[in-house]
């Protein structure tokens, strides 16, 4: 259990918090305007339920990091987390392939449903979500290695009896 | 020595897994659509269109059949170690560890293509005001059915695997413990 808290496990833990919250405040600052034809074309994350689940499932992932940064290295919680870590991952997961799809299709339309790219509009709006979503990808990669080093917490993989 | 019961819980959830994975593929591969609209009329004669709506379009659909074969070739993969354990017993292959790995590989995966598909899914339905997207699901509605439907049954296929992902792990605990009494 000491492996718990050794240096690459709790600087892999910091950075992911830090990705999540990254990924979550540069998604609520994303905002900007634009007048096409006397339309105000006004472009936020509320507009879309994908980018509002992408900021809620970072804020819990990152609420999540902040809790089991401070876990003390002998407690039994640990199973607990190993759980809990691949709960985090899917949804993380889940968050980043939603927003992406919905990116797509604001980035490059979709001529078969008759919906138009939005990106050529509000371009500052499409990078701050580029940026988020990367930020988004990289807490996702870091999750899932924290999840190896989870699973070694619990069974030996190294000298594993297969 | 577990119970006799309780050797089969695994098993059986994984053909259950198999079949959810594999159903929800398949129904969003075959799904396909096609109306005929009057898309706009000149003086008075109608002018139609043929429309179709298949999967192809979306790259979120084709991801999610994708994501959902790939789980179903891995539980087909996970099924037949577990009935042939004995005879695949190479000494690096180490199976029982590499099964719940990529268990936990594929959740992640199946995670991803239930939920852009859902959102894409819910895109199509409601439409979106503020971008100009136009709802399509009131015109495509066997299409749009199609869809939940296989969307519904990827997700109790991600339910299962996850549970599957964790009591494979909780039997590996018995057989692998770490010994704490050495400190690294």
């Amino acid at each position: 259990m000491a492996m718990a808290k050794c240096i690459p496990t709790f600087a892999l833990r910091l950075m992911a918090l830090g990705a999540t919250i990254s990924a979550t405040i540069v998604m609520v600052t994303s905002h900007d305007s634009a007048t096409v034809l006397n339309l105000k074309f006004d472009a936020k994350y509320t507009n879309s339920p994908s980018f509002k689940y992408f900021v809620i499932i970072n804020a819990i992932a990152s609420g999540y990091g902040l809790i089991t940064l401070f876990l003390p290295s002998k407690s039994s919680l640990w199973r607990l987390v190993l759980v809990l870590d691949l709960v985090i991952l899917s949804l993380l997961d889940s968050t980043i392939s939603a927003a992406l799809a919905i990116g797509y299709v604001g980035k490059k339309g979709n001529t078969h449903a008759g919906w138009l790219p939005i990106c050529g509009q509000v371009p500052k709006f499409c990078d701050r979500v580029t940026g988020a979503l990367i930020s988004g990808f990289i807490a996702a990669i870091i999750y899932f290695l924290l999840l190896l080093y989870s699973l070694h917490n619990v069974i030996n993989l190294l000298n594993a009896k297969a | 020595m577990a119970k006799k019961p309780k050797v089969w819980v695994v098993p059986v959830l994984r053909v259950v897994a198999f079949f959810a994975t594999v159903a929800a593929a398949i129904v969003m591969a075959l799904n396909k659509q096609t109306k005929t609209m009057v898309v706009a009329t000149i003086g008075s004669t109608p002018i139609k269109a043929t429309l179709t709506a298949k999967f192809q379009h979306t790259p979120a659909f084709v991801f999610f059949v994708i994501a959902n074969a790939i789980a179903g070739v891995h539980n087909l993969f996970a099924l037949a170690v577990e009935f042939f354990r004995k005879k695949f017993n190479f000494k690096g292959l180490r199976l029982l560890i590499i099964v719940p790995i990529l268990d936990m590989m594929i959740v992640a995966l199946v995670s991803a293509g239930v939920s852009s598909a859902a959102f894409m899914g819910e895109l199509g339905r409601n439409g979106n005001s503020h971008a100009r997207w136009n709802k399509i699901c009131d015109k495509f509605d066997t299409f749009c059915d199609h869809g939940s439907g296989a969307i519904i049954a990827s997700l109790v296929g991600l339910l299962l695997l996850m549970i599957i992902n964790v009591i494979s792990i909780l039997n590996l605990r018995k057989l692998n413990p770490i010994d704490r009494s050495v400190v690294p």
